[in-house]
């Protein structure tokens, strides 16, 4: 069992006890430590429940790559699950419970599927559960996902906050152990702007447990002054705790840095996500131990060796007492030392027929038992590790002998993490004498100008070695500083003496000639529960290709995304198809390196400032009197404005009536405003619209169509010309955004050369429509301009003062009535609005909302964007051929519109639409033909576009387009309800209200 | 038409409970391959390039209903390792144009059977698909749809807010920006698992005695007299009588080799998951307003998708800003996801057509037939693609394939999904 050592542990302080409490049981630990390192210190060695078997299992790594424990944190709104305890710093009150297993981690029924492995294979979901057909969804898979899943769900809305950074440096250097120390100082010194990151809470890395010398001095004191040399330098900036996330194409990357997750303040941001611009990044991010595959590799108490090395010096952790360090290569024994000098009792099995480095010298020189060519058969346990099986690594496993032990410390020789290396395309090259991948330099991810813009350092560059990790990080930060355009240079790079090794022995099956039974006990990927054997039946079944195999075993799949498993299980692949390892090749490495918050990603946008609201001068006058607001773009409109005691359709009727009979008042301001100006404009204007708008004379509007290039009616709206060279374009609401960047397009790709500018001015004024046979008055009365027939007709604009605001009117209509829309600068739309109202209360002035226009428009037959047109429409077939200019020799969509569909007779087109019964049509409903076509879909021939009930007429209007529509003018047809009935509407013309436009040209 | 004898029948494992129970007593030794690695013969009745979904599937049906076995499948990769391997598996079929409805219904209902009918479990799950309205506009838009799914013989409904949060009860119905107004609930829509479908068609196909080839990269197409007579490989030349060329991001490459060109952009759509939790969301959502869409695995990890990135582009890399927006929009619509964490995220190459429509047609070039286009939504078709693939290669016609042939670019004869969709999947 694991327990707490009486002295010692670099990261933690014993003078600040820290409880928590673990599966609701109280617990104690220090300052400094991780959960995990709390944990194991308290004696917990189970942790947690394997995903597909329920196994139970211990904690197996020291930092980000540790599969098995996983935990349910806090509660409510602070709740998170599948935190790790390895990288979750300890702090008073923290709540922690483990994952995956019912009613308790110490019994879970769950682990019956354990028991049943052997029916449970790699794939077995795929061959079993045929029949009977209903029981996939209804039984079977109800059973799976609640059996899989980790955490729990969380249920609350989030507690905390989250926010974005933007930076641009020159060089980013990721990872702060020694490489990155001595990377970001080389660049640093060079005078790049630098931001080095380290994902821990601690600086240094490896190094210090390591034993490593530096320039003379342990290498803890190195990193001290190191990086209180970094921090006194004004162009370097350092940040623990934050995570490189993704590299990403033209130097683009992302940190998580978390801020409060070892110190909860609701003040401060939980998460912030880095977004950052670098010349170069230097990943200096280290290198992951592998483990070893032996039969009971699962058990709690087996770990990694650096791990033991790590929780005995960082944290005074003994995770046993009686240790096995299992080992292919040198460095195992720097874990024999350390835990022998922490006073516990160790034996070293190593794999290789002999072992006479300087370090396995020491070892024996220490009292240390080496047992050379030995492995492990199998390690025994209830639930932990008890006993060790020692044999002959070279044969099958027969004939074992027993140690007793509770820890087995295993070291598989190490992996570079080139996760980040590899997210932008980088590729690796396989080092025999290491057993590992590491990137290859030649085939480094690309920046535009055909240069790597990632660098790898130290031992995420395959150095191993604290010299060689050194100049190679200083060389890394150097050239990385020059590739980024600093001109100053770096001073000296730090020194190490050379260690010497002997060559590490590549070791993926223990033993090596291990029986079907032990290969299915030795696992790969201890979260997904992937074992040596369902990777070799993988092979066996044709799943050649390592994808196949990862996506039909679920190796490296988990949430450490294989970091542990990924080279074993490719090992175990290549020799299963007989093949070498760089020829099955990798997996592809996918960001974010390590899992990050969904808060972090989105960011402070949430709430109110998810899409903030695009709002009018006027808005808050909405709000303030009834607004039941309709979301178009990023706008909200008034749909309706409700006053108490009454309901939307009262309101809207109310709205309708009122400005029909009198004075309405729409704030129209969202309406696009494009300004096109230029030269050349009126050639632009030409080829953009369907209509003749160079010929517009300057004071008058026109009725105005844009097409995209396949002919579809786009947008819609008044054009104004304002002088020689300049025209105002009103697109509709949500148009506005979209029909600039149209405008654009053409323009930077195809017509570069004219003289055209476009701006968009939608904000830069406030507009409001004045409508209702009352209009005029209420104008006259506020005083200013002439607004009378003669002196502004309609389809004509004029500037001038309304009241005491300076204004642009325009003379048009959208609902049939007298109308004027009325431009002031935003700064003055409130007071204009209020100045309206107020002089329009004599004629029961009525702001009206979107439904209102919506409806009066359709009373008089006007097409609306997205209701008559839906990207599927021509002007023709909305009856608009009058606005379609026949001098012009080309427009967007003039071609289109010739080819032999589109001027096919049978196209539906637009009609009004009038129920036998005077009831509302269905929206969006169908017309119905005869018989079903060849797919047995019934027949349609037409169907609704809009459809209301119009409080002047008092009963439903309707528009629809029908095939052959206007030539059917009287005709009853058929139109569909969801319920399978149908109801009867006659075809009619679509104007139903002063058809003679009596009302609005007066 | 048979010009060499096809292979034998391959002897494979049939796949039951009882085989596993079986194969657990002597180690899993007995189970075979589940499909071949032939070396190419000189000559195929019909070749299929492109071993994705498809692909395969037009393979299989081409065996299965009409009894053309003396086929090759040429992969470049490894199979189902293109867009079939990195998609969100979403199946629905509510769409919104008669064309497009027959072909995605006669899918989804060739799913309904399909692990019975490949012996291999997809994993089919029809647990419904939501799609939100959040807007006036897309009320209309999916009440429409409605409307004409009902004449389609599609099952859809546009159920109210309330009945929104019943059958997914993690989601904010009440805003605050975009309040849920109601949805178009297809409740036989649902997911399936990816690999599963392209390793069981190619698993069906090989057992039929056809040749799957994978790492076998189609370089050129060979023609006489305006006729397709073979293929050019990283693996030697291979005749055929067809050719199918079924290659998804690709097809612009390879209908260049065959001398034609396609009205397609290449598009990198990116996706990501969660980590694994224990299930809380049943049905499938997508929010097309805010731009985002969600379901949980059986595994547990919320699947979620967003937009395609704003340019073309070959590399299979995700990009992060569209990510960021997805995740944006549904930490809005499902707060509680805020506290989970982004596991990994993709992106797949996708083929897009000016009508976002598939294509599955002839071509100018007699004899050869390209199936493409599938864009951000092909996973749900691959069954009824097949089908209907199989049908006109063999026969020259099918009524599921024929109003998206080629030439209704030229015509004008658009089959235009964006009405009812903004994100398409
Ligand atoms: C992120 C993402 C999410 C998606 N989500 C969904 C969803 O939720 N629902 C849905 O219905 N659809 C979805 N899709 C779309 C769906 O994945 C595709 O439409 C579908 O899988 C396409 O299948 P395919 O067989 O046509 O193409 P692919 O699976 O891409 O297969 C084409 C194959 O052709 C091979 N090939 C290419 N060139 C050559 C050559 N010269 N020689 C030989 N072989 C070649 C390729 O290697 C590849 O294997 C999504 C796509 C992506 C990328």
């Amino acid at each position: 069992m694991s327990f707490r050592l009486d002295t010692g542990g670099r990261f933690i302080d014993r003078s600040k006890p820290r409880s928590f409490t673990f599966n609701g049981k109280a617990m104690r630990g220090f300052e400094g430590d991780t959960l995990a390192s709390a944990l194991l210190g308290q004696g917990q060695m189970l942790v947690g429940r394997s995903f597909k078997y329920h196994r139970p299992r211990g904690i197996v790594a020291s930092g980000s790559e540790e599969p098995n424990a996983l935990m349910n944190l806090g509660r409510d709104k602070t709740f998170e699950p599948n935190a790790r305890a390895t990288t979750t710093e300890l702090f008073d009150g923290l709540e922690a419970e483990s994952q995956n297993h019912w009613p308790s981690l110490e019994f879970d029924i769950g682990e019956l599927n354990a028991k049943l492995s052997r029916f449970l294979p790699a794939g077995f979901y795929y061959k079993m559960f045929l029949w009977p057909r209903s029981f996939w969804k209804h039984v079977y898979e109800p059973i799976i996902r609640k059996s899989a899943g980790l955490g729990r769900a969380p249920r609350h809305r989030d507690a905390d906050h989250y926010e974005h950074f933007n930076a641009t440096v020159d060089v980013l250097v990721v990872g702060g152990g020694i490489a990155g120390l001595q990377a970001a100082k080389a660049a640093g010194e060079a005078g790049a702007e630098v931001l080095l990151i380290e994902q821990g809470a601690h600086w240094g890395g490896r190094a210090p447990v390591d034993g490593a010398v530096i320039d003379g001095v342990p290498a803890a004191e190195w990193v001290e002054a190191t990086v209180a040399a970094l921090g006194a330098m004004p162009n370097v900036a350092i940040r623990a705790r934050t995570m490189g996330a993704g590299v990403y194409d033209h130097g683009y990357a992302l940190a998580y840095e978390r801020l409060t997750d070892h110190a909860p303040d609701p003040s401060l941001p939980r998460h912030r996500l880095w977004r950052i611009r670098a010349g170069r990044i230097v990943t200096a991010t280290g290198a992951i131990e592998r483990p070893l595959s032996f039969a009971g590799n699962d058990l709690p108490g087996v770990m990694l060796a650096s791990a033991v090395r790590d929780y005995v010096t960082n944290y005074a952790v003994a995770p046993g007492k009686c240790v096995v360090v299992v080992t292919n290569n040198d460095d195992g024994y720097r874990t024999a030392l350390t835990v022998q000098e922490a006073g516990l009792e160790v034996v070293v099995l190593d794999a290789r027929s002999e072992a006479n480095g300087p370090l396995a010298e020491q070892a024996r020189a220490a009292g240390i038992t080496v047992r050379v060519g030995r492995g492990i058969e199998s390690v025994k346990g209830k639930g932990k590790v008890e006993k060790v099986w020692v044999c002959d690594q070279t044969r099958d496993g027969s004939n074992p002998d027993p140690i007793k032990a509770d820890c087995v410390a295993m070291a598989g020789g190490w992996s570079p993490v080139v996760h980040l290396w590899s997210h932008c395309g980088g590729k690796l090259s396989w080092q025999e004498d290491g057993a590992f991948f590491r990137p290859d330099p030649e085939r480094a991810p690309n920046g535009a100008d055909g240069a790597a813009f990632v660098l790898a350092a130290g031992a995420a560059n395959g150095e191993l070695e604290t010299a060689a990790v050194l100049t190679d990080a200083y060389v890394a930060g150097a050239r990385a500083a020059a590739e980024a355009g600093a001109t100053g240079t770096a001073g000296a790079a730090a020194t190490a003496d050379v260690e010497l090794s002997e060559p590490m022995l590549p070791v993926w099956n223990m033993p090596e000639r291990a029986s079907y039974a032990l290969r299915s006990k030795a696992w790969l990927d201890y979260q997904n529960d992937v074992k040596v054997t369902d990777v070799e039946l993988a092979a066996r079944e044709g799943f050649e290709s390592v994808e196949h195999t990862k996506r039909y075993t679920t190796l490296g799949m988990a949430t450490d995304q294989g970091k542990l498993s990924n080279i074993n299980g490719l090992a175990v692949l290549a020799g299963a198809l007989d093949q070498e390892i760089p020829k099955v090749g990798t997996t592809t490495f996918r960001p974010p390196y390590h899992p990050i918050s969904m808060g972090a990603i989105a960011g402070e946008a949430r709430g109110a400032l998810f899409q903030p609201v695009r709002q009018t001068p006027m808005y808050d006058w909405h709000d303030a009197n009834g607004a039941h607001w309709e979301p178009v773009g990023h706008w909200r409109r008034p749909y309706a404005y409700v006053k108490p005691g009454e309901d939307v359709h009262a309101a809207v009727k109310r709205e309708v009536l009122a400005t029909r009979n009198s004075l309405g008042l729409l704030d129209a301001s969202t309406l696009g405003k494009l300004v096109v100006k230029g030269p050349d404009a009126g050639k632009f204007m030409d080829m953009m619209y369907t209509n003749m708008m160079s010929t517009l004379p300057v004071g008058k509007c026109r009725y105005g169509l844009m097409c995209s290039e396949n002919g579809f009616l786009s947008d819609d709206g008044v054009v104004a010309r304002m002088d020689d060279d300049t025209w105002l374009c009103h697109t509709t609401t949500g148009g506005a955004d979209r029909i600039h960047a149209h405008m654009e397009e053409w323009l930077q790709t195809e017509w570069w050369d004219w003289k055209v500018y476009v701006a968009n001015v939608t904000e830069q004024y406030a507009q409001v429509a004045v409508v209702g046979p009352n209009a005029r008055k209420v104008l006259e009365k506020l005083g200013g301009m002439d607004v009378s027939k003669e002196a502004l007709p309609f389809m004509q604009w004029a500037e001038g003062a309304i009241g005491q605001f300076s204004a642009r009117v325009f003379r048009i209509s959208f609902s049939g009535e007298l109308s004027y829309e009325i431009a002031v600068p935003a700064s003055q739309g409130r007071a204009f609005w209020d100045a309206l109202l107020e002089a329009g209360s004599e004629f029961g002035v009525t702001p009206y909302g979107t439904e209102a226009l919506h409806i009066m428009r359709a009373e008089k037959g006007f097409i609306m964007i997205g209701d008559e047109t839906d990207g599927t429409v021509i002007p023709q077939d909305l009856g608009l051929n009058w606005a379609i200019s026949k001098k012009k020799e080309d427009f967007l969509g003039k071609r289109a519109q010739e080819r032999d569909h589109m001027t096919d007779p049978l196209r539906w087109k637009l009609v009004g639409l009038e129920t036998l019964d005077g009831s509302v049509l269905p929206d969006g409903s169908y017309a119905v033909g005869e018989g079903v076509n060849d797919n047995g879909q019934r027949v349609v021939q037409g169907r609704v576009t809009s459809t209301y009930f119009s409080p002047t007429l008092e009963r439903g209007i309707a528009m629809g387009l029908v095939e052959l529509g206007p030539d059917r003018m009287g005709e009853v047809i058929a139109f569909n309800r969801v319920d399978g009935t149908f109801v009867q509407a006659k075809i009619v013309d679509p104007v139903v209200f002063d058809p003679e436009g009596e009302k609005q040209n007066v | 038409m048979p010009s060499e004898i096809p292979r034998m029948k391959r002897e494979m494992s049939r796949y039951s409970v009882f085989a596993v129970a079986r194969e657990a007593f002597r180690d899993h030794q007995g189970w075979t391959r589940a499909w071949g690695s032939p070396e190419p013969k000189r000559k195929y009745d019909v070749i299929i390039i492109g071993a994705g979904g498809h692909g395969l599937a037009t393979a299989y049906y081409l065996g299965k209903n009409h009894g053309i076995r003396n086929v090759a499948v040429l992969e470049k990769g490894w199979l189902g390792g293109g867009n079939t391997g990195r998609n969100t598996t979403i199946i629905r079929s509510n769409y919104l144009q008669d064309p497009s409805a027959a072909i995605y219904e006669k899918a989804r209902s060739l799913y309904e059977d399909l692990s019975q009918d490949l012996n291999y479990n997809v994993m089919f799950s029809p647990r419904g698909v939501m799609m939100l309205a959040q807007t006036e506009h897309e009320i209309r838009g999916y009440k429409r749809t409605a409307h004409a799914n009902a004449l389609q013989g599609v099952a859809t409904e546009f159920i109210s807010p309330a009945r929104v949060k019943q059958l997914c009860p993690i989601m904010e119905i009440r805003g605050p920006r975009y309040p849920v107004l109601g949805a178009l609930w297809q409740p036989r829509g649902g997911t399936a698992r990816h690999d599963a479908v392209a390793w069981g068609y190619a698993r069906k196909c090989s057992e039929m005695g056809m040749d799957i080839i994978q790492k076998c990269e189609v370089t050129g197409v060979r023609s006489q007299g305006g006729k397709v007579v073979g293929v050019t490989t990283s693996r030697g030349d291979i005749d055929c009588d067809k050719l199918g060329v079924v290659v998804a991001g690709h097809s612009g490459h390879v209908a260049d080799m065959a001398g034609f060109r396609l009205p397609i952009e290449s598009v990198a759509l990116q996706a990501l998951v969660s980590e694994p939790i224990k299930p809380c969301m049943d049905v499938v959502v997508m929010a097309n307003t805010v731009h985002g869409y969600m379901s949980q695995s059986d595994k547990g990890e919320m699947v979620i998708g967003g937009g395609t990135d704003g340019y073309n582009n070959y590399t299979q890399r995700g990009s992060f800003h569209h990510i960021e927006e997805t995740v944006r929009a549904l930490v809005e619509t499902f707060p509680m996801i805020s506290r989970l964490k982004m596991l990994r995220q993709w992106g797949g190459i996708v083929d897009v057509t000016g009508d976002r429509s598939p294509i599955l047609s002839k071509t100018p070039l007699e004899n050869c037939f390209i199936n493409c286009g599938w864009g951000t939504g092909g996973f749900k078709a691959i069954p009824g693609s097949g089908w209907g693939m199989a049908e006109l290669m063999a026969t020259g016609y099918s009524p599921l394939t024929e109003a998206f042939g080629l030439d209704r670019f030229s015509e004008g004869r658009f089959i235009d999904e964006s009405v009812a969709a903004g994100v398409a999947h």
